[in-house]
């Protein structure tokens, strides 16, 4: 129990008090920990990036940077046009129509989600090869003979880049929309038919402007993750921002001229989260037409209404589908030819045991957030620490990685000359040498999935429990413990289950943080990739998108769950 | 902490509390003191403060001016904050607040964390048993009614006999029927126990029928402390009087310290002469006479069982309402002489 009086604590002056309610010391410094743990990567971003980079910087600054701002801008525009017209066409068909099948394809749509972009990427290479088996099969249909005769555009552009990561990152928008055409909008749209407007008048001028909050969450958390993608423009040759930095670092070897395209990057998203607020400027219009009564659907009559309903199973086909059975294909073909390699339960091991780690620890530092802003009673300074911690996720990996790479280094030869001092032999590369970094840029960029989940959990905990078990003398560890973890073990167990697939996926900060020789899932796929080799990668993409398809099949039995990154 | 014996005299004071929220005053320099085992209600209509005043005496809000202190010792300043784990102070909520996932025994040992292990479950057997709910030990909170609900919050809330215990509208959440029962039970576990109570409440009955001592509030003042008596019989306002039970309201001149009534005229020395004053009558303070009395009408005659509910017309127009035993019910239309059992009269200045 415990003991300290409050002239001890933070909270003991007035202003303190009303900045953090009760929150009493062990949890207002834990919190205050992991808000700075999360903020570290980025003070490490500025600190390296003043350093400048010498002569290096003239380069980035006339050859690298405005290619890879311009590939990056090019490639956000078409993504982003990509996934709100896929995404919000698609859930006003399955929410506003009935058609035989609407259940399914309404599920459906939620697929591609499981398959990241580096892993679509890798498929399509090789299924749009010229002498690949899509090309083939249209050229025997044609009649020509040799890839010089007949190809398709080229899938390493621009152009495919956009085409594929709009085909797996569509859900992010999809599930907002849905779930507000479902749930929000429906009496609203209702008054529309009944004022006698056509269902296209009341898409556009009812639905579509009801539902632009929503949208925007979802296509600015899609252009994250676009910003994110490591893998996939690399494959297809667009030089995006996350790409100069990755070459910046591995190839020239220079950490500050990272560092500083790195800092471009973070503006970027910065941009993007203060467009998504702007957006989002008028949501509470929307949330005042709250409804709970589900929308009716009007059957299709017309041969166009069946046409859209072809259309909208085509991003299944193309981002699942097709790219899903041509790894199970190559799998199968992999596994015949050479058994179940070594190699691969190593890697399998090594990732479920870093997703393992990771997950404990981050659920662990989420749950310290969400704790200590209910014992704030959502005071401003307590909110403003969880909110600042949350914006991890908006960090890219690669931009994570860079930050972290200068303190942890730091702080590595700090540890070892500690040692050396102390013991006499150097402790050798504590961090950089295990997988230390990696975990700690896991945490900091998933620990909103927890600390979101977490906190709509312990909202529905009332406050009088707490009040409750305060006068019978439970502190607030004790309360923790028998109070709020076992009346939050369902929103608990949901964050960790999907803290624990985005750490599997994760390519980019394991790319950079990962300690010399040790290979995951995913950064196995990428070398293959990246070599041209079409080995075993098959089976570890298709581990990572089985692993990915547990919490959609979990999100569907639950009903429509908003996604959290 | 000190774990002591029932019989030991606690003193609760509360020594000029004012509390803020944003800015806006809610409680405005409140006094008040408390007895061992005794039972204070605190009451007044919502917003009055009293749920922060017992929010403070709990420990949930910090003591933003005054202090408060139990046996003698500061519990509570300005610059002190005791917090609530360590008060020693028993809460009962409106919603119960019992641990959904813990089965009724665990909930009532839960506060005796203190005691060592062996002895937590027997005592909270106990416990359970007093509430007349031993049987359901192993249950858990939801497969339970209302009444059985407040009953486990009010055993959890005794179990570590605690050195005051505060109950916040413990029974606005039953019917009727159930309140009643529920007020006695509560009454005798308290008497039994020993152990000084605050109870907050917006209804009159539960403080008339629980409180030794009753505290009324309004807009964060105190406006009277008294025994229910003297909040009856001696209302220090109009708003006091009309607080504890409907009330016909008359109004007259004050001529040479007195008010001239149908019934009468009433000493009012203390007011203005020649101001205006408000007579108030309890409606069960009007009697039916045979000869003498003010006369007047019966507009309307309700029986209500026990009682009835008769509405009159004085001969200046004026309306009453009086209560009046069933057996002797006028009929809508007599003319009847009526006489006021002074008790039930009060006279203010006109506000």
């Amino acid at each position: 129990m415990t003991t300290d009086r409050l002239p001890l604590i933070p909270t003991g002056s007035r202003f303190g008090y009303r900045l953090f309610g009760d929150l009493r010391s062990g949890w207002w410094f834990g919190s205050l920990a992991v808000m700075l743990l999360v903020l570290l990567p980025v003070l490490g971003l500025l600190g390296y990036a003043s350093q400048g980079s010498g002569d290096l910087w003239s380069h980035l600054r006339t050859y690298v940077l405005p290619q890879a701002l311009k590939d990056t801008l090019l490639l956000l525009l078409g993504v982003g046009a990509m996934v709100i017209t896929i995404g919000t066409g698609s859930a006003w068909l399955v929410t506003a129509h009935s058609f035989p099948g609407r259940r399914f394809l309404s599920w459906a749509l939620l697929l591609p989600l499981a398959v990241p972009t580096y892993i679509v990427a890798f498929a399509y290479l090789d299924l749009l090869h010229p002498v690949g088996p899509i090309q083939t099969w249209l050229r025997d249909i044609l009649g020509y003979t040799s890839p010089r005769e007949f190809r398709l555009p080229d899938i390493r552009s621009m152009g495919g880049c956009i085409l594929l990561l709009g085909l797996v990152l569509y859900p992010y928008v999809y599930l907002p929309a849905r779930a507000l055409f479902m749930m929000q909008a429906s009496g609203l749209l209702e008054a529309s038919r009944t004022l006698g407007a056509s269902p296209a008048r009341t898409f556009f001028r009812i639905a579509l402007p009801l539902a632009r909050p929503a949208i925007a969450v979802g296509a600015s958390l899609a252009l994250m993750e676009a910003i994110n993608d490591i893998g996939a423009a690399e494959f297809l040759g667009v030089r995006t921002l996350t790409v100069s930095i990755y070459s910046t670092w591995i190839n020239r070897g220079s950490l500050a001229g990272a560092a500083q395209i790195a800092l471009f990057m973070l503006v970027l998203v910065v941009s993007l989260i203060a467009l998504e607020r702007w957006a989002r400027r008028h949501q509470r219009f929307a949330a005042s037409a709250r409804q709970t009564r589900i929308l009716a659907p009007r059957p299709i009559q017309s041969a166009k209404g069946w046409l859209l309903v072809l259309l909208a199973w085509l991003p299944v086909l193309l981002g699942f589908v097709l790219p899903t059975s041509y790894l199970l294909v190559e799998a199968i073909k992999r596994l015949e030819f050479a058994g179940v390699e070594a190699v691969i339960l190593r890697e399998t091991f090594n990732t479920l045991s870093l997703a393992a780690v990771a997950t404990l620890v981050t659920s662990f530092l989420a749950f310290v957030l969400a704790y200590s802003l209910r014992l704030a009673h959502n005071s401003r300074g307590a909110l403003l620490m969880v909110r600042t911690a949350s914006l991890g996720y908006a960090i890219p990996g690669t931009v994570l990685a860079i930050g972290l790479l200068a303190p942890l280094g730091w702080l590595d030869t700090g540890l070892a000359d500690l040692s050396q001092q102390l013991l006499g032999a150097s402790s050798g590369l504590l961090i950089s040498g295990t997988s230390f970094a990696l975990i700690y840029a896991y945490c900091a960029r998933f620990l909103a999935i927890g600390s979101g989940g977490l906190e709509a959990g312990l909202s529905k905990i009332p406050l009088s429990l707490d009040d409750a078990a305060r006068s019978l003398g439970a502190g607030a560890n004790r309360r923790a413990g028998l109070i709020h973890l076992p009346l939050s073990r369902a929103p608990l167990a949901a964050a960790m289950l999907l803290i624990f697939v985005d750490c599997m996926k994760e390519l980019p900060a394991t790319l950079l943080l990962r300690p010399l020789n040790f290979e995951t899932l995913a950064t196995h796929l990428y070398a293959e990739a990246a070599r041209g080799t079409y080995e075993s990668g098959a089976i570890a993409a298709l581990l990572i998108v089985l692993a990915g398809l547990v919490p959609i099949l979990l999100l569907n039995r639950y009903g429509s769950r908003q996604v959290s990154a | 902490m000190t774990n002591s014996s029932p019989n030991l005299t606690h003193t609760l004071r509360l020594n000029r509390l004012h509390h803020r929220f944003d800015g806006r005053p809610v409680i405005k320099g409140i006094s008040l003191e408390l007895g061992a085992g005794e039972v204070l209600c605190l009451v007044g209509p919502s917003g009055c403060g009293k749920t922060t005043l017992l929010r403070l005496l709990a420990g949930l809000e910090r003591v933003q001016q005054g202090e408060i202190t139990l046996d003698g010792q500061l519990m509570a300043s300005e610059a002190y904050h005791q917090p609530p784990e360590e008060r020693d102070i028993g809460l009962v909520f409106q919603d119960f607040a019992l641990f959904p996932h813990m089965t009724l025994l665990d909930n009532v040992a839960f506060g005796l964390a203190r005691l060592p292990k062996a002895e937590r479950k027997p005592l909270a057997l106990s416990m359970l048993e007093r509430v007349g709910l031993a049987d359901r030990a192993e249950s858990y909170p939801h497969q339970l009614s209302g009444g059985q609900q407040q009953r486990v919050a009010l055993a959890r809330a005794l179990a570590p006999r605690p050195r005051l215990l505060l109950l916040d509208e413990p029974f606005s959440n039953l019917d009727v029927r159930l309140r009643q029962r529920m007020r006695l039970d509560t009454l005798q576990l308290l008497k039994v126990s020993g152990i000084a109570s605050i109870l907050v409440t917006h209804d009159p009955d539960d403080a008339m029928f629980m409180a030794d001592q009753i505290a009324l509030l309004r807009d964060g003042e105190l406006v009277q402390l008294g025994t229910p008596e003297q909040l009856y019989h001696q209302p220090k306002c109009p708003f006091a009087a009309e607080f504890f039970g409907d009330i016909n309201r008359l109004h007259a001149e004050v001529k040479q310290g007195k008010v001239e009534t149908a019934f009468g005229c009433i000493p009012a020395p203390e007011l203005e002469e020649g101001s205006r004053a408000l007579v108030l009558i309890r409606p069960e303070a009007i009697r039916l006479t045979e000869n003498t009395g003010a006369p007047a009408r019966v507009v309307e005659s309700r029986s209500l069982g026990a009682r009835a509910l008769v509405n009159l017309t004085l001969e200046s127009g004026e309306p009453l309402e009086a209560q009046l035993a069933s057996d002797k019910l006028p009929a809508v239309g007599d003319e009847v002489k009526l006489q006021l059992d002074w008790r039930g009269v009060f006279v203010f200045k006109n506000a």
